[in-house]
């Protein structure tokens, strides 16, 4: 039997803007976690995750990152990540101004 | 203010010319995130958690009316309209794109600033006492000292591969306003004979592992200052560890080995280097001293200022509050507090800059100072002219009366921004200013320093507060740890952990406790918090914080 193995996403920073981004099945990359590829299978986090590392033209300091499922898509298990998908918490900047754009 | 040579410019010119073609190399591909990386640290350049962060150099804390614009031009041109003052001298902008970096280093350059040595493994931005020049306690002015270090270890070619950062803050008055003893080297002028000379105090430092600072050297004449730091350093750097980067920095070394056999390798090293020092130096602290004269001070009346302070409640509060003694007759040091209740400290609109630059350029010989504890301070304003200052301050929501008391917080970007950060610090400093302001009780609790850091790293300088606040990440939840007793002053001292950490929810409810256990102890309203803690020591405290029935009794 393989072992639990908690959802991942695939998530970086892009290297012009730096803005917090995480790659998609048909590998781009989204600012919106809820549009991010969910990877339930180990073995294809390793395989998404080189995929990933494949492209520092786009993006910098690649990694997974846990996420459970929600009724809008993934959501993060850690706070570290729920502030990286929303932004700072003291001004509506980065990831909240763009929200009031979507 | 001290005006850089053409050499200096020329310098900063060519490698802002090398970090441009550097970054269009990463953008294409040419270089690697791994290859870039060491170098776009080498200039200030961070990737934090939302964006890039551009760490700017205030050299020991001076600005003029021209810089201060500049940074906040930059502010807007290519951030988000505010800059950040931390806890080192220095400003931060939170989110740069990374094609405009080069472009924003070009711009610091055109008024004498730019990122060099802000990180990476050299020496950094040599901090210095923000009343430096003004202070009525003052020996000498630390600026002059500070800028001769500087020069000589900006591209120090021993120094640029260190076992980690080092870090120097100088003081040239008895009462520390520069944290020296938390500093890989502290300096503190001081006179013998008739001469001044350097008190070196070395391996203090906060973080993982803090320590206060020991004496190195209780007189080190002008002539060897820069000799007997190059041993130091150079000592450092051939035994510090770089095995363990937890290791690495000076005070472990000087904790290992022991302040008298580091003194010992010190002196066999400066026997070494000091013939290759044959003057130069001392002909540059010269001319450097000479652009720190002092301005030609004003001896005009001060009955302007007497009638308004006692006219206006507002402005008295704000003057008994924000003002320090200025060793000229007829002067004060301004102090600028950059922690409106519910602001982030130390952060600074693009506008705001600009009014404290009109207000140094028009009231106070054209000077300002950035703090250690993130306030902007006028060294130099003319007690009549006060009214006036606080006047403008007041429509631009910086004249907020608070310097010193408990809403003074310092607190590090934490997790709001800061890759490092294991918890929030901004919300908790926010959060804590509001409600002893609902509460209307500051003034009453007076002299009280709340510093947070929201990681071990300590960039907020948690150990030394009176109040010392760490945020951790504890099992995925953030979970606060209280220390209490700490000390920045020259009597330093490290705060003494409370017991068990607050989640985010519980840590303003406990601070309140403190805060009423304090009140409740205390001889009465002369004796402040630190007195009453060293008086009574932390078992009342603890009783507040963790023994239920204790702390509903207190409130």
């Amino acid at each position: 039997m393989p072992r639990d193995f908690t959802p991942k996403v695939v998530t970086a920073n892009a290297l012009l803007e730096g803005d917090v981004v995480y790659q998609t099945s048909d590998d781009r990359w989204t600012r919106h976690l809820s549009r991010a590829e969910v990877i339930t299978d180990e073995a294809d986090a390793k395989l998404r995750l080189l995929m990933a590392e494949g492209q520092p033209d786009h993006v910098v300091g690649v990694y997974l990152a846990d996420v459970t499922p929600g009724p809008d898509g993934p959501e993060p298990t850690h706070f570290r990540e729920e502030f990286r998908r929303t932004g700072p918490s003291n001004y509506a900047h980065g990831k909240k101004a763009e929200s009031a754009n979507v | 203010m001290y005006d850089y040579s053409e050499f200096d410019a020329a310098f900063v010119a060519e490698r802002n010319r090398q970090f441009r073609q550097q970054v269009e190399r990463r953008i294409s591909g040419a270089l690697t995130e791994d290859e870039f990386k060491p170098l776009r640290l080498m200039n200030g350049l961070y990737l934090q958690l939302h964006a890039y962060m551009l760490r700017v150099a205030i050299p020991y804390g001076t600005l003029d009316s021209a810089k201060m614009r500049q940074l906040a031009y930059i502010a807007e041109r290519w951030d988000k309209g505010y800059g950040h003052f931390t806890t080192r001298q220095n400003i931060q902008y939170n989110w740069p794109k990374l094609r405009d970096v080069p472009d924003m280093l070009e711009a610091l350059a055109k008024v004498g600033m730019h990122a060099i040595q802000t990180s990476g493994n050299t020496i950094r931005n040599v901090t210095a006492d923000h009343f430096a020049g003004a202070a009525a306690d003052e020996i000498a002015d630390p600026r002059p000292v500070a800028e001769l270090i500087r020069q000589w270890s900006t591209d120090h070619p021993e120094f640029q591969f260190l076992p980690r950062k080092f870090k120097i803050a100088v003081t040239g008055s008895p009462n520390d306003r520069s944290v020296i003893k938390a500093h890989d080297i502290g300096l503190q002028i001081v006179e013998r004979d008739g001469q001044h000379g350097y008190r070196v105090i070395v391996g203090g430092g906060l973080g993982r592992t803090p320590m206060i600072g020991k004496v190195l050297a209780e007189f080190i004449a002008q002539d060897d200052l820069l000799p007997y730091l190059e041993s130091v350093v150079s000592v450092w750097n051939q035994i510090g560890r770089r095995d363990n980067k937890y290791k690495s920095r000076i005070k472990i070394t000087v904790h290992e080995h022991g302040i008298d056999d580091i003194r010992q390798r010190v002196d066999a090293r400066f026997a070494l280097v000091r013939p290759s020092f044959g003057g130069i130096d001392l002909a540059l602290f010269d001319q450097i001293k000479a652009a720190f004269a002092p301005p030609a001070f004003r001896t005009d009346s001060t009955d302007a200022y007497q009638a308004a302070y006692n006219a206006d409640p507002v402005f008295r509060s704000w003057c008994d509050t924000n003002l320090a003694a200025h060793r000229a007759p007829g002067y004060a040091i301004v102090q600028i507090s950059l922690k409106a209740q519910g602001a982030t400290p130390g952060d600074a609109t693009g506008d705001q800059m600009r009014v404290l630059a009109d207000l140094a350029e028009f009231y106070g010989h054209d000077e300002l100072r950035i703090s250690h504890e993130q306030n902007v301070i006028l060294p130099h304003v003319h007690t009549s002219d006060l009214p006036a200052v606080h006047g403008i301050l007041k429509k631009h929501g910086l004249a907020t009366a608070n310097i010193g008391l408990i809403s003074d917080i310092i607190a590090c970007p934490g997790m709001d921004y800061c890759a490092l950060a294991t918890a929030r610090s901004i919300p908790i400093a926010q959060q804590i200013a509001t409600r002893f302001d609902d509460l209307k009780l500051e003034h009453e609790i007076g002299d009280l320093k709340i510093k947070i850091s929201g990681c071990i790293n300590a960039c907020g300088h948690h150990h030394v507060g009176h109040i010392g606040i760490l945020g951790l990440d504890r099992a995925g939840v953030e979970n606060y740890q209280i220390t209490l007793g700490g000390d920045h002053t020259q009597d330093a001292a490290l705060g003494q952990r409370t017991g068990p950490g607050f989640s985010a929810d519980e840590i303003i409810p406990a601070v309140e406790r403190i805060v009423y256990t304090y009140l409740e102890h205390r001889h009465d309203a002369s004796e402040p918090f630190l007195h009453t803690f060293r008086r009574i020591g932390m078992a009342p405290f603890k009783a507040a914080l963790y023994d239920k029935v204790n702390a509903y009794a207190a409130q």
